[in-house]
């Protein structure tokens, strides 16, 4: 017979490891994974990645009221390829990282739609201000992965993002893709329509 | 065999004469300037120059081959020779430049539009090594340029004011040929 004072240490310890995995095993692998706002300056096209974020996402067709996705970016993570525009990114101006450093999402309503797709409902945060969005979702399983592959349009100047002398040669409109992972094993994005 | 250049040719060579030395005063100026829509918009009209530039040259290349130039004017041979030397450097380097610029902005990860409606094809896949080589590549090539057609402005001076024989005034002349 195990003494109460260990089983009382036990149990919860074997309960939060359970948990701890659980919540592992949801979690997304950054290094595997991708986050890419698409902006348009003078029609130029360009792809900025975010190099820092983390999150889960849970997704069981056959339990469809566990559902939920949770992203948190680096907004100071920022990549568009040149430091110097990196740098003006993290700016009052535009991001204000130092004062509001994390983008998020919160899903509050899951729609599934079989095994490989669903619609997210959530709140989008950004710089202290909020949107519901839409997303819809698709779900690619292997053996030892699984990859959630979606995309939005997003207003930055409704986040209040950018400085308005910049408004004549970046357009306000932000394409944001995400190539999201669990697991480690590689999965390639689905293949994708040509992005305009 | 003619004597004197078509229409086509010294209008070709006045326009993409100053459509160069834009671009090289815009190159200088807008790598020097802080981050800003200003910034942003010397670079792209830089891209639109030289790909105007990288056009123009291609017609002028086709041009001159079916419409050759007037023989050269009397000279002692060093000057003919020198004058063969700047102008084949200056016809390989404006073809030359805009491609170096052209595949290192590709590379940086940043597409081409002409003149923000006709998006050009990427001449190479994003890699910014790769870029960063091609960078230096371009703006030693920018050097390169401004120093050569300075030699040529300078000896055109030379063959109107010293010598003045002929040089300048035939790439002023509008005869009908």
């Amino acid at each position: 017979m195990v003494p109460a004072p260990t089983r009382w240490i036990v149990l919860p310890a074997g309960l939060a490891i359970a948990a701890f995995v659980l919540a592992a095993d949801n979690a997304i692998d950054a290094g595997q994974s991708t986050i890419v706002a698409t902006l348009r300056q003078m029609n130029v096209p360009l792809d900025a990645a975010f190099r820092r974020f983390s999150g889960t996402v849970v997704y069981d067709a056959t339990h469809p009221s566990e559902a939920r996705a949770a992203v948190d970016v680096e907004v100071s993570s920022l990549d568009i390829g040149d430091e110097s525009y990196n740098a003006e990114v993290r700016k009052a101006a535009w991001f204000d990282s130092t004062h509001f450093p994390l983008a998020s999402f919160r899903s509050t309503k899951i729609i599934p739609g079989g095994a490989d797709h669903f619609e997210a409902t959530g709140t989008l945060s950004i710089k202290g201000r909020t949107q519901t969005i839409t997303v819809p979702v698709v779900v690619q399983h292997t053996a030892s992965a699984t990859a959630f592959d979606g995309r939005f349009e997003l207003s930055r100047k409704y986040f209040g993002v950018g400085d308005p002398d910049w408004d004549g040669v970046l357009e306000d409109k932000v394409q944001v893709h995400f190539h999201l992972q669990k697991g480690t094993a590689t999965v390639a994005a689905p293949a994708q329509t040509s992005r305009s | 065999m003619t004597t004197a250049y078509t229409r086509t040719a010294v209008a070709l060579h006045w326009i993409v004469g100053a459509l160069v030395i834009a671009a090289i005063i815009a190159g200088w100026v807008m790598t020097d300037m802080a981050v800003g829509p200003l910034r942003l918009r010397l670079f792209n009209w830089h891209k639109w120059t030289g790909i105007t530039v990288l056009g123009l040259m291609v017609v002028r290349s086709l041009w001159r081959l079916s419409h050759p130039p007037p023989a050269p004017l009397p000279m002692p041979a060093w000057q003919r020779l020198a004058s063969l030397a700047v102008h084949g450097t200056l016809y390989l380097m404006l073809l030359v430049q805009p491609l170096t610029g052209w595949i290192f902005s590709n590379a940086a990860g940043v597409p081409v539009v002409y003149l923000g409606l006709i998006p050009l094809p990427n001449l190479v896949d994003k890699d910014k090594a790769f870029g960063s080589f091609v960078k230096e590549l371009h703006v030693a090539g920018g050097w390169v340029l401004a120093a050569v057609i300075g030699l040529h402005l300078l000896a055109a001076i030379k063959h109107h004011f010293f010598d003045r024989d002929d040089t300048l005034r035939r790439m002023l002349r509008w005869r009908t040929s």
